[in-house]
């Protein structure tokens, strides 16, 4: 049985594979209307999030599959007390495959110890979302042609966002990436992250306060959210927070092909007035997430365009 | 019991003075039903003070977790009142069920019959981690 709990339980030929496939979807919507025919995708979000829960739900729509389950934990067993691995166990009688989102750090792994068909983790708390890193990589190849040889800025909030570190220990793995890591201080990639992961590999990265004074090295720029809650007093937060918000101007020195990305959802880091921007990408990345996860549905229950793999 | 002789059984020797106490709990000792003797602040040449353990008995015990926590600590099998082998606790791959993940966030905290398993994360640094939330075991 197979499931994905951490992005890195995928080798990668298996993420080329998967991103193979989702790319062959885009380009062949029809051949997949009914690849999952009679197979029901269980989303069991434990803690509320839409925009991930409507795109797991489109993606198996879209392979003529259905779906059921339940958007937050007051309307699930868990509620009355429920372990994760009885639910687990109840819902694989009713699903083929289960895609989980639960505000504790591990739920997903246990429950893919207790499953009898296959979990996809939707999100643990600020702990693994492989489906976002999916997004994010498959969005960088289309984008760019490829994932290797390239400069990435990651901007804003690099000590809490899970999406940030998952995406640079995806990262790692190809040739020639070279990080720049922009944040405030107070907000800078954990040590074990630059101890384990980069300095571990060898890799060149760059750390700066300063966004305008990197922009032109990068080829693509990962935006996230700076939120009020990190900081320890407003007039940090009111100070900071400006140096961190994408706008035209600071656009100025920027690659004619640099690619913009975001994990939405944005607050207010990236000025709309970018939106119209042909660098910006971050709607397509958010249509590729629907499409990448069509494509580990797919691998998962062992289906091609043809029927059963 | 003899503390000075045991016939078959184990000798924890060289535990970092005041270590004792919490190996007891660790190694689950307080569950044992024959001779435990507890030795504290031992004299030792080459640490100053020691802590000493001696069981007396020659069922096999689940030492995995002395090389997490004091990995300086050595071990003495005792057959017949003589000395069979003398070793370092080892590193084991996996520590079950004695330590506790002490991550709010973990599952363990709101779930606390899931079995506590730490998995060695690095060999060197002598790292485990929580294989539910990948925090580091704490000692
Ligand atoms: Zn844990």
């Amino acid at each position: 049985m197979r499931h994905l709990i951490d992005i890195r339980d995928l080798s990668e030929r298996e993420i080329a594979d998967l991103l193979d496939l989702a790319d062959d979807i885009v380009a062949n919507r029809e051949a997949y209307r009914e690849v999952c025919k009679y197979k029901k995708l269980a989303t069991l979000f434990f803690e509320p999030s839409t925009r991930t829960r409507l795109s797991f739900e489109a993606a198996m729509y879209e392979l003529g599959g259905q779906v059921l389950g339940f958007s937050e934990a007051a309307s699930s067993s868990a509620s009355k007390g429920e372990s994760v691995a009885d639910t687990i166990r109840v819902v694989g009688c009713y699903a083929d495959i289960i895609a989980m989102r639960h505000p504790k750090e591990g739920a997903p792994m246990v429950g893919a110890m207790h499953s009898t068909v296959p979990i996809i983790n939707a999100g643990d708390g600020g702990h693994n979302h492989p489906t976002q890193t999916l997004t994010d990589l498959m969005t960088i190849r289309r984008e760019k042609g490829r994932l290797s040889d390239f400069t990435i800025g990651l901007c804003g909030d690099l000590k809490f966002g899970r999406t940030v570190h998952s995406l640079i220990a995806a990262l790692s793995r190809y040739e020639n990436v070279k990080f720049v890591l922009i944040s405030p201080e107070e907000l800078k990639v954990p040590s074990y992250i630059k101890k384990d992961i980069l300095a571990e590999q060898g890799l060149p990265y760059v750390q700066t306060t300063e966004l305008t004074d990197v922009m032109p090295q990068l080829d693509v720029l990962y935006m996230t959210r700076v939120q009020r809650e990190r900081f320890f007093n407003e007039e940090d937060y009111l100070r900071l927070k400006d140096s961190y918000i994408l706008t035209p101007e600071k656009l100025r020195g920027a690659k004619a092909d640099l690619t913009i990305l975001h994990p939405l959802p944005r607050v207010n880091e990236i000025d709309t007035a970018i939106d119209a921007d042909p660098r910006a990408c971050y709607f397509r990345q958010a249509l590729n997430g629907k499409f990448v996860r069509m494509a580990l549905i797919m691998t998962l229950l062992g289906l091609t365009k043809e029927g059963q793999a | 019991m003899n503390i000075d002789s045991i016939q078959n059984g184990i000798v924890i020797d060289h535990i970092r003075s005041g270590g004792a106490m919490q190996l007891y709990q660790l190694l689950g000792l307080d569950s044992l039903d024959c001779p435990v003797a507890i030795i504290k602040n031992a004299p030792s040449d080459k640490m100053g003070r020691k802590d000493i353990i001696k069981i007396d008995s020659a069922q096999p015990l689940n030492l995995d977790v002395l090389g997490f926590v004091d990995p300086d600590a050595t071990i003495n099998v005792i057959r017949d009142c003589a000395l069979v082998e003398k070793k370092h606790a080892g590193l084991p791959e996996r520590i079950r069920d004695v330590l506790r993940c002490r991550n709010p966030r973990c599952i363990t905290s709101v779930e606390p019959d899931l079995p506590q398993v730490f998995q060695l994360a690095n060999r060197e640094t002598k790292t485990y981690r929580c294989i539910y939330c990948e925090a580091k075991a704490e000692k």
